[in-house]
């Protein structure tokens, strides 16, 4: 048992996702950044889809009622055991009663608590993983609050010994400006070429709206090419006929500050998307704060599938070496 | 001694001296606030986080003015402890 002292700004279950029901409209929520989850569950010898707690910007005071092996990886919210300083993406050990807490945020935005066993929480829709906008999954549908609660779970697999770390050349490093890759399309037709070149060579600062379901991107405006608006799409030059919103595409309302959907946004509608962030960058997308820096670059499909194929072949090597 | 300190945002996001734009502020410069009384707020994901005083206080200077864009760890405002 895991009780919340205090909940931090934004503390929710999650897991690899809601998977397999974006056609019913339904987002997949999991884990922003799939890659620490993933170590944290590793670094625990937990199964892939155990849930762990994603921590936003601002840690809770955690207290564990038993001995556990616990792993905090992700964004450096340095973590405090008892007040004491402890490692991140290593394997710790709790005892029964000891406090978990944070420092202020020092690099990133979301750091992921994995605990031996997972969280244990009612599995809806396939995942334990939560959906706030709607309530449902994770913890009573909602982000943690003072006096919660949490089960811990059984979905471990292997004992990992204390004090078990991952390379160090392997743990990402989250500045404050950032590159994040795109495929272009599939609506960027309706750009002019003067404002695709905008948006590629802009440095984009992200606003205080940023949050799992999407992050907005402050800078200049952005034209579409003007035409008469076709049967079925809105009136204004950002609008197209409804199709569905690839997770990581960009939409830019009105051609005013170029939204990047995530893992809790709508799942289609009439927004001209202009591009894509590249699956193996959501990871690093969900580490970036309100007012810090983007520039969005172009790849092609062949490197975005090759940068997903490295990400897997890196965790795999991580797995191998646990 | 001096008990000159900061209180610092622990996020980023927008910070707001008022609870709402038709109300007063939390506190002003030359205010003693006790311990646990909020100076300020921070929203970011749609979220306001109340920035409180960790113990009686003597406010002596706001460094970041009404509806400002701060980063996590920057200085709010300047404080003096009253503690004796």
């Amino acid at each position: 048992m895991i009780k919340v002292i205090k909940p931090g700004l934004q503390t929710t279950v999650q897991d690899q996702g809601r998977i397999g029901l974006y056609e019913i409209g339904m987002p997949p929520s999991g884990a922003m950044d799939k890659f620490s989850y993933t170590v944290g569950n590793l670094l625990v010898g937990n199964q892939r889809n155990a849930a762990a707690l994603e921590i936003t910007y601002l840690g809770p005071v955690l207290q564990f009622g038993r001995k556990l092996r616990i792993s905090i990886t992700g964004g450096n919210i340095p973590p405090k055991i008892n007040g004491q300083p402890v490692a991140m993406w290593e394997t710790l050990e709790v005892q029964e009663g000891d406090t978990l807490s944070f420092d202020f945020v020092q690099s990133g935005a979301r750091t992921y608590l994995a605990v031996e066993g997972g969280i244990d929480v009612p599995v809806v829709m396939n995942s334990r993983s939560t959906y706030t906008l709607i309530g449902i999954g994770g913890f009573q549908g909602r982000a943690l609050a003072e006096g919660d609660e949490l089960a811990v779970g059984d979905m471990h697999e292997k004992k990992v010994p204390v004090g078990t770390r991952i390379d160090p050349s392997l743990i990402p490093v989250f500045q404050k400006t950032h590159e994040i890759r795109v495929v272009v399309g599939l609506c960027s037709y309706r750009l002019t070429e003067e404002s695709k070149a905008v948006f590629l060579e802009s440095e984009w600062t992200v606003t205080p709206e940023a949050n799992r379901i999407g992050y907005r991107h402050k800078g200049e405006r952005l034209k579409f090419v003007e035409r008469q608006q076709p049967f079925g799409a809105g009136s204004n030059p950002s609008n197209v006929t409804d199709l569905g919103y690839p997770i990581g595409s960009i939409q830019v309302p009105d051609g005013v500050e170029p939204i990047v959907l995530l893992h809790d946004a709508v799942t289609g509608g009439g927004y001209a998307t202009i591009a894509t962030v590249i699956s193996a960058d959501l990871n690093r997308m969900a580490q970036i704060k309100t007012n810090e820096k983007v520039k969005f670059v172009s790849v092609t499909l062949e490197e975005a599938i090759g940068a997903r194929r490295n990400l897997r072949d890196q965790l795999m090597k991580i797995a191998d070496a646990i | 001694m001096s008990d000159k300190k900061a209180i610092l945002s622990p996020l980023p996001g927008v910070f707001y001296r008022k609870p709402s734009p038709e109300l007063p502020d939390y506190a002003k410069e030359g205010d003693v606030i006790k311990a646990g009384e909020v100076v300020g707020l921070i929203e970011v994901m749609k979220n306001f986080y109340e920035i409180k005083a960790e113990e009686d206080v003597l406010i002596e200077q706001f460094v970041v003015e009404n509806e400002t864009i701060v980063d996590a760890g920057q200085e709010l405002v300047l404080v003096k402890s009253q503690a004796s």
